[in-house]
């Protein structure tokens, strides 16, 4: 049960931590929840999203001042670019990963990743690449054991999301902004609806692809949407790089979505619909199934699923209420591990195998890369993948060897590698892994051996 | 205590940032000498690529009303005939159009309707009627369907993409090495592996295809020292340095193919395309990517050098995009798009399939280009004429339920 609990549950095992939680594994869990809270910051005092935001915009001003003045000598814009995102976005991932490598509360981050990889913002897009990290400490972590309302709303509403997904422009044809654009002469400069946000809400973050709704829903949805977007450098100080209501350019009139119409309102408008989304039935079932796939299996049993389901929905979808039935469900608890670790988690658990933690970046973005999931950038809004299928193709495979060898290399010389084994598997480390470890030829084999060992791999 | 030579790390470092990512079948035990000789690479376009910006029907009366400033300029296009051109990024395809190895089909679609990304990427690449209608690709099942015997499948690229998944185990390679670690320890694992259905072959073929991978890599020598030093002239030098990448991932997939046991079958993807918001006309974001899928292209083409003639590239995309332009500079998720056909196997001729127009009564639900042919019919077409591929099998087990979907004739 203990072995259960830290690996499949949480991160991994870190020295002496199984023998900490084995009298009362789901205690231990239960104790993780912190409904007001929320989840560990990994920082004390961050970077905001604002911050951020501002010298991004600073920035893009600085390279068109540049081109104006043809002085690009001195102010390479891809220069100055590559500098941002490796500075900022290198401090965040570092400061996430240490968290993980070495917190005591490991459910207590997994269940934060979920709900970051849930609403993925990714660093792939340029004028997102520095905001990923301040959007999983202000949008994710306060809310995690929440209301999903709460979340989905904080999540929505952050500048990070509404720029990643284009809502930041959308202006209503309809509206005074829209119809003194209409006006202009370059039509380059008239404006108009984006409706990628609303349809990756309701296709990702609520209802799911399968929920119901039709392309017209998402129109719609797009035009109750219009007006949420983020101050610029024309605004006043206080409100660049944050969210901001910007009335007229909100879609005027009633909406109908789903078959129930909302009255006009403008900022309520939106919220109300948001509201209706997060304790849609089809969204109980659409989360309740990922979040089971990702704690115990890539095709979850139809119990667990629905057992979280009925937590979600008598509780309005609060989140706390759900996690206790996760930790609850006999179904998690099965011996058999089904999960194959991601790249992170490998990284991660192999660090808290060591007691250790990375040191630097280049620890961690490489090897990541290689193994496919390179840092805070996801390829899609719809997140990494949950599939073993997707991580343990055989070149990934290979990759891991490589890179345990090499940890090994560097941190076996004062291990004792049939210790470690105990420690990070306890009940759930086989008999021949148990023995290849012991029989190994050297410490670096024996701990690269563990790392790669089909139990290790697996969680 | 890690070994790269330094053309694979290059690659890695390149492939990442371009979001490329290859696939490769090895070659199935055809009967027919001459057969086992082709070749097909797919290059799936992950995102909804505008087929609108990619063969722009600029003599189509509506089409530069709808595009307003992303429409492709026709004095900018590159023509291919009285309706049609190319984007003006696709200079090497248009070279080889006037040569008669390049082909579009306009108005093409996967059978999925939902517009959405990971839908209509499964739909497309499993090969099924609807979404989750299967759980391989097709791909995959097509070298069953052609009696193979030995296959030998290798992936490019850290993850595995659906088109070539199955019942056939994939083997996968990305650029970077292996490193020389403890020669014992492939053996350990492999036997603490035995009987484990995910990594015990994840393993045995990964190991496999280093060996492979090395010689490959080192037959291209000489053009991994060709990208760009980096930062060199902002973002020109950057696209100009994606550009040798492209270029130089396309000749080390044709070197692999070229080989005596070389794979026969390639998928890559390109990732990219989902231009919501200020994706630009005759320059700008699309044509960014445009440049470096021509270099892609390019690259295959002189690499594969005499094999070139045996050669078809088939590029495809999940979903086109929305007609019109929409508030944002860009367009949304669409239906219709164009698929591209290359390579010196194919006969020459006219667009593929029927061109709907972009007539308001002629668009998709008012919004999008009305697809006139079923991705599954040129795959089928491609698939039976030359790779030989049974036809029922290809209207049963390749596509499923698929008989009333016809196969394009005349196309290779």
């Amino acid at each position: 049960m203990s072995a259960i609990a830290v690996t499949r549950f949480g991160l991994g095992a870190r020295p002496g931590e199984l023998a900490d939680v084995a009298a009362d594994p789901a205690g231990w869990l239960r104790g993780q929840i912190r409904p007001a809270e929320g989840a560990d910051q990994p920082q004390a005092a961050p970077e905001t999203a604002m911050t951020r935001l501002q010298a991004f915009r600073e920035y893009r001003a600085d390279v068109a001042a540049a081109r104006r003045e043809g002085d690009t000598a001195d102010r390479d814009p891809v220069q100055i670019a590559a500098r941002m995102l490796r500075e900022g976005t290198a401090v965040d991932f570092l400061a996430r990963a240490r968290l993980a490598a070495t917190t005591p509360a490991g459910f207590r981050e997994r269940w934060t990743l979920f709900w970051a990889n849930h609403f993925t913002v990714s660093a792939v897009k340029l004028i997102t690449a520095t905001v990923v990290g301040p959007f999983e400490q202000e949008a994710i972590r306060p809310h995690v054991f929440g209301r999903f309302e709460d979340l989905l709303v904080a999540s929505t509403a952050h500048p990070a999301m509404l720029l990643y997904l284009d809502q930041a422009q959308s202006v209503g044809p309809g509206s005074p902004a829209g119809q003194f654009l209409k006006r202009r002469p370059r039509p380059a400069l008239r404006g108009g609806i984006n409706e990628n946000l609303a349809r990756e809400i309701l296709e990702l973050h609520t209802v799911g692809v399968d929920g119901g709704y039709s392309q017209g829903d998402v129109t719609e949805f797009a035009r109750a949407l219009t007006g949420w977007s983020v101050g610029g450098l024309r605004e006043a100080p206080a409100q660049q790089g944050a969210f901001l209501f910007r009335a007229n350019a909100h879609e005027p009139g009633a909406r109908t979505i789903m078959g129930k119409t909302y009255r006009p309102g403008g900022l309520d408008q939106t919220g109300a619909v948001l509201k209706d989304l997060a304790v849609h039935p089809a969204t109980a079932r659409h989360v309740c199934t990922k979040i089971a796939r990702h704690f115990v299996a890539d095709d979850p049993p139809p119990s667990l699923v629905a057992r979280l389901e009925a937590a979600w929905t008598a509780s309005g979808g609060h989140l706390t209420r759900v996690a206790e039935a996760l930790i609850s469900a006999p179904e998690a608890w099965e011996p058999a591990p089904r999960k194959f670790k991601t790249p992170y988690e490998f990284l991660i658990s192999s660090w808290r195998a060591i007691g250790g933690q990375p040191a630097a970046i280049e620890h961690l973005a490489p090897p990541l890369r290689a193994m496919g999931q390179q840092a805070f950038s996801p390829p899609s809004p719809k997140g990494w993948s949950e599939e073993a299928m997707t991580w343990a193709a055989p070149d990934a495979i290979i990759k891991r060897m490589g890179w345990s060898e090499g940890f090994s290399a560097v941190v076996a010389a004062d291990l004792d590698p049939n210790a470690i084994a105990a420690g990070a598997l306890g009940a759930r480390l086989g008999e021949p892994v148990r023995k290849a470890v012991a029989r190994a030829e050297s410490r670096q084999e024996a701990l690269s051996i563990l790392l790669m060992s089909p139990e290790f791999q697996r969680r | 205590m890690t070994r790269f030579t330094p053309s694979r790390r290059a690659l890695l470092a390149a492939a990442g940032g371009l979001g490329l990512s290859v696939g490769f079948i090895g070659r199935a035990a055809f009967a027919d000498e001459a057969v086992g000789r082709r070749k097909l690479i797919t290059i799936v376009a992950r995102g909804g690529m505008d087929g609108l910006s990619v063969s722009p029907p600029v003599g189509d009366p509506d089409y530069a009303g709808l595009r307003g400033r992303i429409a492709i300029p026709a004095e900018a296009a590159l023509k291919l005939d009285g309706t049609f051109a190319l984007h003006p990024a696709l200079a090497g395809v248009h070279a080889l159009a006037l040569k008669g190895q390049a082909r579009i089909a306009p108005a093409i679609a996967s059978p999925d309707r939902a517009r959405s990304h990971f839908e209509a990427q499964d739909v497309l690449e499993s090969g099924g009627a609807v979404v989750y209608g299967t759980a391989s690709g097709f791909l995959n099942r097509a070298l069953r369907a052609a009696g193979g015997r030995t296959i030998e499948a290798l992936s490019v690229g850290a993850t595995a993409p659906l088109i070539l998944r199955g019942p056939v185990q994939t083997a996968s390679w990305s650029p970077g090495a292996v490193g020389e670690g403890s020669p014992r320890l492939p053996g350990i694992l492999a036997d603490l592996y035995a009987g484990d259905p995910l990594l015990a072959p994840a393993l045995a073929s990964g190991l496999e295809t280093e060996a492979m991978a090395a010689t490959a890599t080192v037959s291209q020598t000489g053009m991994g020292g060709g990208m760009a030093a980096p930062g060199q002239g902002g973002v020109a030098g950057f696209v100009r340095q994606g550009q040798a990448t492209a270029r130089t991932l396309g000749k080390t997939v044709a070197g692999f193919m070229t080989q005596p046991d070389g794979p026969q079958i390639v998928a890559i993807s390109v990732d990219g395309w989902d231009t919501h918001a200020n994706q630009g006309a005759a320059e700008g974001q699309l044509a960014t990517r445009l440049l470096y899928l021509d270099a892609l292209i390019s690259g295959l083409n002189d690499g594969l050098g005499d094999s070139w003639e045996d050669t078809v590239v088939v590029v495809a995309t999940e979903f086109g995009r929305t007609a019109r332009i929409n508030g944002t500079g860009g367009t949304d998720h669409g239906t219709g798009s164009t698929a591209l056909l290359l390579g010196g196997a194919l006969k020459p001729g006219g667009i593929i399939g029927d061109w709907p127009t972009l007539r308001s009564e002629a668009l998709f639900e008012n919004r999008d280009t009305r697809p006139t042919l079923d991705m599954r019919g040129l795959f089928k077409g491609v698939l039976a004429d030359h790779l030989g591929i049974d036809r029922a099998a290809l209207d049963s087990v390749v596509f499923p339920g698929s008989a009333d979907v016809r196969a394009v004739a005349g196309v290779v």
